[in-house]
């Protein structure tokens, strides 16, 4: 039983940080503003959301359990939000082409 | 060599790095970012000292609205820096130089030349943690042990609000902190400020209730229920109060006021100042943090609206 859980752990946290490397690599080599979001939208939606899924087997208890998913929903809304707010600032101003 | 040393020199290196590129970026914008990125590195190396509390005041402060003020700051220093085309002389250069330096030789001579093991009333702590009926030895601490410190601490952000305000004009005297935010009041940010406050103002509160026995605690607590309320007035929801209302000003002082009261009447009827009845002890510090989280979060919305600018009546 634990040796299932773990591997599910470090398949779901791998993943997680293939996301990050994948996203980061994106935000640093990407030509303009909206492709570099783009890039940070994966790293951050997936990328924490395969961490989390990981990170599952692992908790204590339902509350525990709870409490991961619940962080990555609030970084999904705030992800969200900033990226549309940054992505129209830039389209205003002219540099999101 | 296991892999948590690995990452913790990682992570050193990185935090030194960040400092360093801080200081020599010229542009002020960037410094900025680079100190948002560094108080959140710095809260990473908190929660690998065990700290978490320190780690979660640092992220809110350090990061959060610490990161906010200076980027407000950054944003009104770009007019004047753009006119000026010289920097500091040499000399001031220098003499900064020297400064920061003997500093940071003189910290590290004094961490150094600590007894080992460092003096610790560590064990004290966890000895007569039961008296407050409290297990968290932090907030044991903050509250009951070296109450007297937490209570000039809320004191001095009283004194910080009035000097914001101090900055003034005449005209704008009374009247409403910061500009008036104008949003799309169907667009994200409005969206945002309508869905996020409800589970962040529960988060903020539970932050506070956990502080008793886990990592948490009313400034924490108060940077999240601060950090909501900055998101509504950011989006024009609501304007900020303006500064001569009856009921902001009594926020502001309730929680160092019954954090006093309390003092005193333990001098009158305990052994000492702020002295708690230990049958009391746990109801008492519950509704001091809960007084003060109302402050916290009002001050450091506050604090981060600025001076007042309009009168009250637009």
């Amino acid at each position: 039983m634990n040796v299932a859980r773990d591997i599910i752990t470090v398949a779901g946290v791998s993943a997680g940080v293939f996301f990050f490397f994948a996203g980061t690599v994106g935000l640093l080599r990407f030509p303009d503003t909206l492709t570099r979001l783009h890039a940070l939208s994966k790293a951050d939606n997936l990328g924490l959301g395969f961490v989390v899924l990981g990170l599952l087997p692992q908790t204590g208890g339902l509350r525990d359990g709870l409490k991961l998913i619940s962080i990555w929903m609030f970084v999904l809304l705030a992800g969200a939000t900033v990226s549309q707010l940054i992505a129209r600032t830039a389209r205003q101003s002219g540099s999101g082409k | 060599m296991n892999i948590a040393t690995v990452f913790e020199i990682a992570l050193a290196a990185v935090v030194l790095g960040l400092a360093i590129w801080t200081i020599a970026v010229p542009d002020t914008y960037s410094a900025t970012v680079g100190f948002i990125a560094y108080g959140l590195l710095v809260a990473l190396i908190w929660v690998r000292l065990d700290a978490v509390d320190v780690a979660l005041t640092e992220a809110a402060i350090g990061g959060g609205l610490g990161g906010v003020l200076l980027l407000g700051a950054a944003a009104r220093l770009r007019d004047t820096e753009a006119m000026t085309t010289e920097g500091p002389s040499l000399i001031v250069r220098l003499s900064a130089a020297i400064l920061s330096a003997s500093i940071a030789a003189a910290l590290a001579v004094t961490i150094l030349l600590l007894p080992d093991p460092a003096p610790t009333l560590a064990p004290a702590v966890v000895a007569n943690a039961g008296a407050t009926g409290m297990t968290n030895p932090v907030t044991n601490v903050l509250m009951a042990f070296r109450g007297m410190d937490t209570m000039l601490e809320k004191v001095v952000l009283l004194l910080a609000i009035v000097g914001v305000w101090s900055l003034a004009s005449d005209q704008a005297w009374g009247g409403r902190p910061g500009p008036r935010h104008q949003a799309d009041p169907n667009g994200v940010l409005a969206f945002l400020a309508r869905l996020l406050p409800p589970a962040g103002i529960v988060v903020g509160i539970y932050i506070l209730w956990t502080g008793a026995d886990h990592p948490g605690g009313a400034f924490q607590g108060g940077a999240v229920l601060a950090s909501m309320w900055l998101l509504v007035i950011m989006a024009g929801l609501v304007d900020t109060p303006p500064v001569r209302s009856r009921w902001l000003r009594l926020i502001l002082v309730a929680g160092p006021g019954l954090f006093l009261a309390v003092g005193l009447g333990g001098l009158c009827f305990g052994s000492a100042f702020l002295a708690y009845p230990v049958a009391f002890a746990k109801p008492l510090i519950l509704s001091i943090e809960v007084a003060m989280l109302l402050t916290i979060a009002t001050t450091l919305g506050l604090l981060l609206a600025g001076a007042p600018e309009r009168s009250a009546e637009r």
